[in-house]
């Protein structure tokens, strides 16, 4: 069954999750993405505002594409993004934490240029096991209405 | 990486390019966004973007690629002058990201990024806030990528 725009109501839609960071994919994504001594060297990293290895933000966006994904955007009827309003990155993530992804509807409204779409504006965030947040990222999502996604 | 004294509004480097291929499309999305549009050429033709797309994560990591190595370079730029260039903040986010156009097998990004504002701030004393407006533009000098980033950078002498 796939989620269409009508499914998404304003409100909490749900929280998904965990998953789990290791070293290893934090410094994999650094040395392609993101270079940067705190993002692949312990002591580099101690001795930075971020006291301690964290992953790249950029890591941790793409991470929530793929929670946000994981969790209901790959039984859903979407349609691509047109941007992010906002992203905070509040806190580091860090080697072994367990993130949980956190989704809110903001608003749900139908596009007036393309009747086959509504588009939902999300905001998701990502908390550790401590309960602590790690980021939160406000977006729009276009998702197929009913009788669009019916039809195809 | 500069001191915040050193910078000014509308400092412009331009930052590189990169060319997206279906391979590297493909990859990226694989990991982190398997969207059909980002995997398959027949689900891109028929989606909204008209053809095997980029993930727009994709597009936005390789801007910081380009980031980074530019501020590499700025930093043995400062060295040959013989500067010793500070060591900047990490970043409390961004805002206002637009995947303006979609980013399609083939297609090659310039990226450049321009400073916006640039204030100190109370919270950390010694530190400021740098803001700027990264833009990525295609073979057609499209834009189709932009964001507004903001960074801490120290003062001079004022940074522990």
């Amino acid at each position: 069954m796939t989620l269409t725009f009508e499914d998404f109501k304003p409100g909490h839609f749900g929280t998904f999750g965990p998953r789990h960071i290791t070293r290893d994919e934090i410094v994999a994504y650094a040395r392609e993405y993101d270079p940067q001594p705190m993002h692949l060297d312990e002591d580099a990293a101690s001795a930075s505002m971020l006291k301690g290895l964290a992953g790249s933000g950029w890591h941790m966006c793409s991470l929530m594409m793929r929670m946000i994904y994981d969790g209901f955007l790959h039984k859903t009827a979407s349609m691509g993004s047109p941007g992010v309003d906002q992203m905070r990155w509040l806190a580091p993530f860090r080697p072994g934490d367990d993130l949980t992804l956190d989704v809110e509807v903001i608003e749900a409204r139908a596009s007036q240029s393309r009747p086959t779409l509504g588009i939902v504006k999300f905001k998701f965030s990502t908390r550790n096991a401590k309960g602590q947040t790690i980021s939160e990222m406000i977006t729009p999502i276009m998702v197929g209405r009913r009788e669009a996604a019916a039809g195809n | 990486m500069r001191y915040l004294e050193d910078i000014q509004i509308g400092m412009r480097r331009e930052l590189g390019s990169f060319t997206f291929t279906a391979e590297s499309i493909k990859a990226f999305a694989e990991q982190f966004d398997p969207q059909p549009f980002h995997l398959d050429e027949e689900a891109g033709r028929t989606s909204l973007f008209g053809g095997l797309a980029a993930s727009g994560w994709h597009v936005a990591s390789m801007c910081m690629k380009l980031l980074v190595a530019d501020g590499q370079r700025a930093k043995a730029e400062a060295e040959a002058r013989g500067e010793e260039p500070p060591v900047g903040g990490p970043s409390p986010g961004f805002r206002d990201l637009r995947w303006v156009r979609p980013v399609l097998a083939g297609d090659t990004l310039t990226y450049s990024s321009e400073v916006v504002s640039v204030r100190a701030t109370a919270t950390r004393p010694g530190w400021g806030i740098l803001q700027s407006k990264n833009v990525a533009v295609n073979q057609r000098g499209e834009e189709v990528y932009s964001f507004l980033g903001s960074v801490f950078l120290p003062q001079r002498g004022g940074a522990a």
